[in-house]
Formats: structure tokens, sequence, C-alpha cells
């Protein structure tokens, strides 16, 4: 006679060793877990607040500019290195994980307007408001040798803005026209003018590396194609566009920071209206820069902040400000798509988490899942109006905070006046004119 | 017509002399006259008439040269249509061509160009719009796209590079590279190399072919061993180390007949052995190591099974070297338990060394004890050991007879059966004395029910035999926990029963049980004796002991809640919820309205009828009909703080955003597997990696489809649940 005796394998539940995780066998018949969605929604709830709790995202102010950081450049191989020129003329480059100046230099003489660096980082451009085009070494000079440029271009107009090709030896300027230069030769190999104003900002397109955008100053965007050697075609917007920024992840999407406190997203096959318009600035945006995902954009304004949008949303989803940011004129996302570092007007570079309460360094396989799985609750449950609450919570300062509120009230007082005359006048004589419509004056072909 | 042409100039030419005008006018008029004979008016040929021609500065009249005769015009072609045809043709095909433009200004033509150039860059970029929604839409993005693969410099490179700086380093440089260590193919040095060279072929060869003898030799030895190891067969193991026992004692017999002197220092050692044993305790479980064993035993069968081990050899190092008498000998140990260095009679007969003390009586009470039946008992077992010399011979064709089976390569199923029948017969064997039978019956279902390979295995045993029968007495065992009392108790109840059992004699099994269990009880009090610890190994699994919590639950819940009444507390909440629930009526009575007022005063009874105003009946409530249910139809108002008052934008039906809401992502509902891809983020960046823009490569490979850039799936658009009809 056999008997069955109650027995389990030791196998399945004792570990191997003491660093083995403890074997848990679950039962996952919901009728045993009963209130799964309150549960979850309680996790939700906690993880949203805990989010808030650790939002800490500046991370280290870099100082040692004596003037207005007035742009900056990434370096193209290493995520450490960033490079700034200041209103006084003076470049220096910084290593991030030092936080410490690593080289500086005196460049021009006045503003240092423009610098980009080389596709493959061994040297980077600069120009300034002494007329002149620099190309500098990435590394600094040897002992006993002199700081001095490899070449110097000297040109008839002050240069405003200057970017590099993605894959070739060429870079564009612009000041009164748009002008393409070999790295050999010491005059462009093209210019593009249309119109007579100044051009404030040049950019190439990171994908289709022969498409240039441009905003100058008679309030117009205009697309350059380096191969036709003629412009393309030009949109009007209501006021100036200071910068323009490519998607890195999407050929024919690009985001132009607008003094009219704000970005618009366009595609450039349709110009007739933007693909959205961000708005939450209180005044002039002065730069804008995307995450190297394509997702989403950072921008620099006036109003002495930095905004994270979304490439998809009308509204920004984090704003970053300290007591003594100034106005921000120029700002980057690094190119592992985690730090933001903006340059302002008080002379100090600032480095921020692009994603606010991220945990630094490196996660344990638990905790990340336990990250994901938070994630995941405050976007399934983030309708929910206590998370909602919580979750859209950020500090202002008082400044900014009075700005949006009277905003508000224009734009309500806007609104309500084209309703009002919509009603006592003809019908369609008064059409509605869509949020998109509304910035863009023209089309010039 | 054009003789007369011909003819009038003839007539022309002729009249000459007439004088200028005069011929003129004469042929216009000629020409007049030649044309209405024809009858149609004919055009007048342009004339032209200069003055510079006719009259001439120098007098000389020029009016001849017209006139002249070209022979080409003679040779003219003769044409039937009119000569302005050709004319009017010119005329038509110029009307027909459009006038060439005026060429464009340079704004417009700039113009056309850019829109031109503008096209042609739109279609180029919109390329990119499959990949681009392919990524806008993919459920998950792992960034940066291309993986750069850490390329390995190859060690050569490196060690060429590297050049020694410190003495320390160009010593031991110079050192490698005087042994000319290999840097590339490290098997072996140019020393080597040339002392294998060295070798001849023949001493070679030889060496090859001891070596794979010796190797195969190894794996033929291993795959046996491993083999016999695989066997499970308990009878076989039982009767191999028997038949290694027993040529143990050969040995020893042989030892003690060629060199009696060496035997006896062999016995001598063994004394010693047992006496250190007895002294030093080492191998009890009061050690270190028997202790964590004895805490792991619980849920390592290994460390029980070591356990165990350690306790046999134990047993066997404390055990007596003596010879047994006959009659002593079969309440001692059970066959299968003969520790290794007991000897057989026949054997200790021969073996005169072997005649140690006889074992003390004191050691087996329960001889004493079943004094009166212990003959009969006795007299089987004896005739056992007879049985067991027998099988000496026997299990030797047995192991032969496993081999063969192997070998045969037959299921070794038959032969446990056929040892069983092999016993079967040997048990009945000797005439039947009635007692007997039914104990040796008794026994053998023990026996197969917990074949012990060793004596120790007894220890653990005595727990497992209450383990194995009813599941009551699982139950039982789980709530008392020491194993000694428990062995007392059946002890007790089986003295009580000794007597009868041996009236009921050849009684059914059920009476024949008690009895057993009496024996058991007899051998476990002599191996307690012997024994001075016990072991503290808890052998029973652990899902009895909750399971003996869960019945006792109940208990302990009722005992919890012994004051509450909670169905009655239940029922008046209900019925307050029902009482709230009604509709209360409003109560307009105003007193001293139209009547005398003042202290004391009631408003009249006709007034409060007027005044009272009743609300219609409440509509039945929805729980009326469950008894167990209170239904409040109330918005919660705690609860709506933590609702969604309106419909999400992305979700167009509240049965989508509900369906949303409702599946639970979490690991307490789901498997891990399901959680990792429930969770999953939708970008992955990597900290220290440097995010490259889209480039003409992923283009082409998104476009081939061979190998997908990004890990895309579509995303599934959110499912919305049927709408049930009603």
């Amino acid at each position: 006679m056999r008997v069955k005796v109650l027995s389990r394998n030791p196998d399945d539940y004792v570990r191997e060793t003491k660093l083995d995780l403890q074997r848990v066998p679950r039962n996952y018949d919901p009728v045993l877990h009963p209130f799964e969605v309150p549960r979850e929604y309680t996790r939700a709830l906690n993880a949203t607040k805990l989010e808030r709790v650790f939002a800490k995202p500046f991370l280290s102010s870099l100082d040692g500019h004596r003037d207005g950081v007035n742009c900056m450049a990434k370096h193209p191989k290493s995520l450490s290195t960033v490079l700034s020129g200041a209103c006084d003329g003076e470049v220096r480059i910084w290593n991030l994980t030092k936080r410490q100046c690593i080289r500086t230099l005196q460049a021009h003489e006045g503003f240092v307007r423009g610098m980009c660096a080389r596709f493959c980082g061994t040297s980077f451009f600069t120009v300034g408001d002494d007329k002149t085009v620099k190309q500098w070494k990435m590394e600094s000079p040897a002992y006993g040798e002199e700081e001095e440029p490899i070449h110097t271009i000297l040109g008839k107009t002050v240069y405003t803005g200057i970017d590099h090709h993605w894959k070739e030896a060429v870079f564009a300027t612009c000041g009164q026209q748009v002008d393409i230069w070999d790295e050999q030769r010491t005059s462009p190999m093209c210019s593009f003018t249309w119109g007579f104003d100044s051009i404030s900002s040049v950019k190439f397109n990171p994908i289709e590396t022969y498409l240039l955008g441009s905003c100058a100053s008679d309030r117009n965007i205009v697309l350059y194609d380096m191969r036709q050697s003629t412009p393309l075609k030009k949109v009007i917007l209501n006021m100036r566009t200071n910068t323009l920024c490519w998607n890195p992840m999407e050929a024919f999407i690009f985001t132009a920071a607008n003094e009219d406190y704000n970005l618009y997203t366009f595609d450039m096959r349709f110009l007739s209206s933007p693909v959205m318009v961000h708005m939450d600035h209180v005044s002039a945006v002065l730069d804008v820069d995307y995450s190297p995902t394509g997702k989403e954009f950072v921008s620099a304004s006036f109003d002495k902040s930095v905004r994270i949008f979304p490439v998809d949303k009308g509204h920004s989803r984090e704003v970053y400000h300290t007591k003594r940011m100034q106005h921000v004129i120029t700002v980057k996302w690094t190119s592992d798509s985690k730090y933001i570092l903006c340059g302002s007007d008080e002379m100090n570079i600032r480095l921020w988490k692009a994603n606010a309460s991220e945990k630094l360094g490196v996660l344990a396989p638990r905790e990340k899942a336990a990250m994901n799985y938070n994630q995941k609750l405050k976007e399934k449950f983030q309708h929910h109006p206590q998370i909602k609450r919580i979750a859209r919570h950020r500090h202002l300062p008082k400044s900014i905070f009075c700005q949006i509120k009277e905003q508000r009230i224009m734009r309500e007082a806007r609104r309500r006046k084209e309703l009002n005359r919509r009603k006592h006048s003809k019908p369609g004589s008064v059409p509605v004119v869509p949020e998109k419509k509304k910035h863009i004056v023209a089309v010039v072909q | 017509m054009a003789e007369e042409w011909l003819g009038v100039e003839a007539a022309g030419s002729g009249g000459e002399e007439e004088g200028p005008e005069d011929g003129d006018r004469r042929h216009r008029q000629l020409l007049e006259a030649v044309s209405a004979l024809s009858g149609r008016k004919r055009r007048k040929l342009a004339e032209r008439s200069e003055a510079s021609v006719q009259v001439s500065e120098f007098n000389v009249s020029s009016k001849g040269a017209g006139e002249k005769l070209v022979l080409s015009e003679l040779l003219q072609p003769i044409r039937a249509q009119s000569a302005l045809s050709s004319v009017k043709k010119q005329l038509s095909k110029v009307k027909q061509k459009k006038a060439v433009e005026l060429p464009l200004s340079k704004e417009e033509r700039e113009r056309v160009v850019r829109e031109a150039a503008y096209v042609k860059t739109s279609k180029d970029v919109g390329k990119w719009q499959p990949l681009v929604l392919q990524n806008r839409r993919a459920e998950q993005l792992v960034f940066p796209l291309k993986q750069e693969i850490a390329a390995v410099a190859p060690l050569e490179r490196v060690v060429s590079a590297w050049k020694p700086r410190t003495p320390l380093e160009q010593e031991i440089f110079g050192l490698l590279h005087k042994t000319q260590q290999p840097v590339t193919d490290p098997l072996l040095t140019p020393q080597e190399k040339a002392s294998l060279q060295a070798m001849s072929l023949e001493e070679a060869q030889r060496r090859r072919a001891e070596l794979q003898k010796a190797r195969v030799l190894q794996s033929y030895y291993e795959a046996k061993a491993r083999r016999e190891k695989k066997i499970k067969s308990k009878k076989y193991h039982r009767v191999l180390k028997k038949s290694k026992r027993r040529k143990a004692l050969k040995e020893f017999e042989l030892l003690q007949k060629s060199d009696p002197e060496a035997a006896l220092a062999k016995l001598e050692e063994l004394e010693q052995l047992r006496m250190e044993e007895r002294m030093s305790l080492k191998h009890q479980n009061k050690g270190k190591w028997a202790r964590s064993r004895a805490i792991m035993a619980k849920y390592d069968l290994e460390a029980r099974k070591a356990m165990q081990e350690q306790l046999a050899r134990n047993k066997e190092l404390m055990q007596k070297v003596r010879v047994e008498l006959p009659e002593e000998e079969p309440g001692d140990v059970p066959e299968e338990d003969l520790p290794p260095v007991t000897i057989p009679v026949s054997a200790s007969r021969a073996n005169p060394w072997m005649l140690g003390k006889p074992s003390d009586p004191a050691k087996e009470p329960e001889v004493q004890e079943a004094r009166e039946d212990a003959a009969v008992p006795a007299a089987v077992e004896s005739k056992e050991e007879e049985e067991e010399e027998e099988e000496v011979s026997e299990e030797e064709a047995l192991l032969q007879e496993f081999e063969q089976k192997r070998h045969a390569r037959q299921r070794r199923v038959g032969s446990p059966e056929q040892h069983g029948t092999d016993e079967m017969e040997a048990v009945p064997d000797p005439p039947g004395d009635s007692s007997v039978h039914p104990i040796c019956d008794e026994e053998q279902p023990s026996a197969g029910m917990e074949p012990p390979p060793q004596a120790q295995e007894e220890i653990l045993l005595s727990e497992q035999l209450h383990r194995v029968q009813t599941m009551e007495e699982v139950e039982a065992l789980a709530s008392k926990e020491p194993s000694e009392e428990q062995e007392k108790q059946p002890a007790a109840a089986g003295a009580e029963e000794r007597a009868p059992r041996q009236e009921k004699g050849k009684a059914g099994a059920r009476p024949a049980k008690k009895p057993t269990a009496k024996e058991k009880m007899i051998r476990l009090e002599s191996v307690l004796s012997e024994k001075p610890q016990e072991i503290q190994c808890p052998s029973l699994p652990v899902v009895m002991e909750e399971e003996e919590g869960g019945i006792d639950q109940r208990g302990v819940i009722s005992e919890a809640f012994a004051g509450d009444d909670v169905v009655a507390d239940f029922h008046r909440e209900k019925s307050k919820a029902e009482q709230d629930g009604k509709p209360q009526a409003v109560n307009l009575v105003l007193p001293g309205w139209g009547e005398w007022g003042g202290s004391g005063l009631k408003p009249s009874a006709k007034k409060i009828k007027r005044f009272l105003i009743k609300p219609p009946p409440a509509p039945p409530r929805k729980d009326q009909h469950l008894p167990h249910v209170i239904l409040s139809e109330q918005r919660n108002i705690h609860a709506v703080a933590h609702q969604v008052s309106e419909l999400p934008f992305p979700f167009e039906k509240h049965q989508q955003f509900e369906q949303s809401i409702r599946t639970p992502v979490g690991p307490t509902w789901n498997t891990q597997r399901a959680f990792q891809k429930l969770t999953a983020p939708r970008v992955i960046t990597r900290a220290g990696h440097i995010i490259q823009p889209l480039s003409a490569e992923d283009l082409a490979s998104a476009a081939s489809g061979a190998k997908p850039v990004l890990e895309t799936a579509p995303k599934q658009p959110p499912r919305c649940p049927q709408k049930r009809a009603r």
C-alpha cells in the first residue's frame, strides 16, 4: 500500500543562494485580489505624490562668464563637453561631469553671435560682432602654443548666426544674407537673399542635410535648398521669429520660437498653417532646441523661465525657473536626452534634468520595474481629478504667475469680443479663424 | 493668255518709238482691253512710279529698266491658282502663331524657379513620411536607434603599442621576451614546441594509444558508475551492499587465517574506534554542522540524508563487535537493518575473534517482556537466518541477473516482483505456526512502505511511520508535536491489548495492527535507550501546520467576535436607511395665523391637515428584495473628489474609458511577463549614449522592411467593448 503524503519539492521554494530572490508562488485568481481599481488608484496617487516630492530638476550652475551667455553649442561626440559664448566675446568650454570650465578663449571683440561645432568634433566655429568667422581647434593648445584660430574669415557685414552641415565640410552663416561656405575657402560658395532684412538665425536640417531654414527680422521664416541654390518658400508670421530648430527624428518638422510668446511647429510641406501652436510663455521666446528623441523640445524665454513642450501638445509639461535666473537667451538639450542646459543673462549656465523627478545613476532592476509601473499608473489615472491636480501643480514666481493671469484675462476678453461681434453682425461676415491660422500673415512663393 | 501677254509685249516693244507717255497709255489701254476680253476684272498690278526713276537728274531716262524681260520669268511654272494664295497661306500661319511674350521680370522668374524647387524638395522630403508615422505610432522606441558594437582591439595591437617605461615593467617585459611567451597563440612556447617535436614518432604513438586507452577505460568506468547510480531498485542496492559486506568479511577471514595477528589488530582497531566514538560524541547531533543540518533538514532533502548518514555512522561505530546468540538476535534488529559489522551466525562460529561479550539482557527488555511468545518468533527468525544463508548465494545470482537484464535491455519491472515472490515463498516455508503467521504478514507491508536502507533511518522513520497512516493521524501529529509522547500512547494501548491478541491468534488484519504498533514501540524504546540524543529535525511539511491553523480559524473568529451581533446591526442599519430614504412631509403650518396665539396653544387639527403637505410616495427601493444588501442611490460626495466628471479627450465612449481603467497593470494581478509588457515604457534612452538623428540608412532599412530600425508594433486602437443590446 502506498499512501500519498502532502509534500512539496524544496526546489520550488528554496533558493539556491541567499542572493536569490525569494520565490513567491502567486495565485492570480482575481477573486483573491479584489479591489484592483481602488488599489491601483491609491498606488497611482502615491506615485504622483512621490513624483512631485522628488521633482528636483536643478543640478548645477556653471559660472565663470563675465557677461551674459549669448550662445551655446553641443559637442557632437562628447556628452560631457559643451561650449558657450558670451556677450563679451569670450568662449568657454565646459566639462559637465566635473562641472568646470576647461578652457577659455577670447574669440571676438563684442558679442559672440553664434557658434557651432564641426560634425566630427575636432573644431568649432564662432561668429562675432567683429564681422569675422573663426574656426578653432577643440583641443586646447599645447604648452607654449598661442591660442589662435585655425582660420579667420573677414566678412563685409556682421554675421548673426552660424550652423554647420551635419555630414560635409560646409557651414552656413547668416547676417544680411545666408551664405554657404566651404571650409577650405574664404569666400562663400553661394549666397541666398530674399528681401533686405537681417537674418537672425540659420539652421541645417539634421536629416535632409541640404535643407536650411532661417528666420529674419521682417517676421518671416525662409527655407532654402543648398542643392537648388535658391530659397524655397517664405512664410510671414505676425511677429518676428527668433530661432528655429529642426526635429532630429522627423525630417520635415521644425519649430520656430516667436516674439509673440508662442512657438510654432511647422511641417515644411504645408506652411500655410502650423501643425501646432505651443503657448505658455509670457514673454518673447528666445531659443528652442529639440530633444534628440524628437518627442519634446525645450524653449528659453525672456520671461526668465525654461519650458519643455511635447511636440504634439499645445502646452508645456514642465517649467523651470530659479530665483536668480534672468532672461534665458540660449538653451540646449544634451545628446543623450537626459539633461538641459540654459544660458542666461546673468552670466550663468544652468544644468537641469530633462525629467524633473528622474533618479540619476544606475537603477536596480526592481527599481526600474517599479519606476515603469508608477509611470504607467500615472498615465492610466491621469484624468482623475486628484491625480491631475497633483501632477499638474508647479510653482511659479509671482511675476510669471501674474502675467499668465493677465494674459488669460486678455485672451478671454478678446474671445468674448469676437463672439459678440459675430453675434451682432450678418452671419458669415465675421468668420471663425482657427488659432493655427491666426498667426500666419502670408505664405510667399 | 500667255500668247496674249507675249503679243502685247511684242506690240509694246514695237510701238516704242511713238514716245514714252503715249506708249504707256496705250499699253494700259491694251491691258484693260485684254482684261475686258477675259471677262473678269483683274486686279491692278501695283505700279511704282518713282520720280527719281522717271526723272533723272542727269536727264537720262531709266524707264526701260523695269520693262526688261528676264529669262527666268519666262521659265516660271504655269500655275492654276492665283499668285496670291501663298501670301494668304503665310498670312494665316502668322495669324495662328501667338506672339512671343515679353521676357519675364527678374522677380517673376525667380518665383517660378522657387516654386519648382519647393515642389521638388517637399516631394523629396515626403519620403520620410512612412518612417515618421511608424515612429510616432510605435509602442516602444529604444534610443539610440543604432546600437554601436564596442570594438575590441586585438591583443597584439594593444601589446605592440604599449611600451614599458618603469624599470619593473622593463624587467617583466624582458623576461617575457626571453621566454618568448606567445602573445597571439598562447598555447605553446617555442621551447614546448621544440620538445614536442623532439619526441619520436613511435613513442608518441604508443603514448597516445596509452592515453586513449586510459581515457576509454575511464569513460567506461564512469558510464558504468552512472548507470549503476541510476538504478532505483532498493532491493538491488540492498543486495549490493550485502555482497560488499560479505566480501569484506571474507577478506577478514582470509586475513585471520593467513595472519591472525593482523586480524586481531584490525579488530582492536575497530574496538578503539568504538571507544573513541563513545567518548567523543563526534557523530551525534550536537555539533555545529549537525545543528545547522537539523534546521535545514526541514526543507532540504539532502541535508536530511546527510544527517541520517551521520547518525548511521555513529551507530555503526558504537556497535559492539559481538556474536549474538541465535535466540536473542531476532528481537534486536530487523534483517535489513543489520549494521555492516554484524556477522552471521555461521561466520561467527568459525570466527573465534568475533566472539565478543554477549549483549546485555537489559538492552532488550522486549525479549524478557514477551518471554512467552519469544520462542516462536525466535524460531521463525532463526529460520529466516537460515534463509539468509541461502540468500547469500541467491544474491550473487541476483546481481548477475541484474547485469544480464540490463544487457538484454529488458525492463527491470519484473525483477523486484520476482524478488518479492521469492521472499513470500521463503516466509511461509516453515511449517505454519498459526500465531507466527500474522506477525510476519504484518511486518512485510511495513517494510514495503518504508524500506530503510540504513539502520539510522529508523529515527526519522518513527515520525514517518505515523505520517504514512491516515490523514487524521497526520493532523493529530501536527497538533501534538513531541513524537515520544505520541509513541507512548499507542504503546500503553498495545500493552493492554497484548494478551487478547494472543488469544485471537488468527484474527483479521484490523486487530493484528495493534500488536505491530506495540512491537514498533518496543523497538523504538530499544533504539532510544541506545541513543543518548533525540534528533530535532522536523520532517513534517509546513503545509500541514497551515492546514491545522485553517481549521481553527473559524473558532478563532467566532471567539474574537463573540460579543457582536453583526446581523442584527446590519438589519438595524438597513431599516434606518429605509427610513431616511422615505420622503418627508413638509410642514407649512403657521401657529397663530388666523386664530388665537400664545403659549400652550396648538394649531387646530384642521389647519394641520390643510398645511401639512404629504409628498408622493417614494419609488420602491432597489434592495427591497435583497435582504443582505443596502443599495444607496445617493451620490457619495466623498468619492466624487476622486471621480472623473467628464469623458477625457482621446476616448469617445465612456465604456472605453472604463475599460481602460478596469484592466489592472500591476504585478498583483498579472504574471511577471504580462506585467513587464504592460508597463514597458514608450521611450527608452540610455544614459551616456549619444542619440544621432535619423539617417538615410534608417530609411533604407525601414523601406526594405527586412530589419526594422525600431522595435515597433502597430499600436492597437483602444478596444471598445460591445454595447450590450437591452
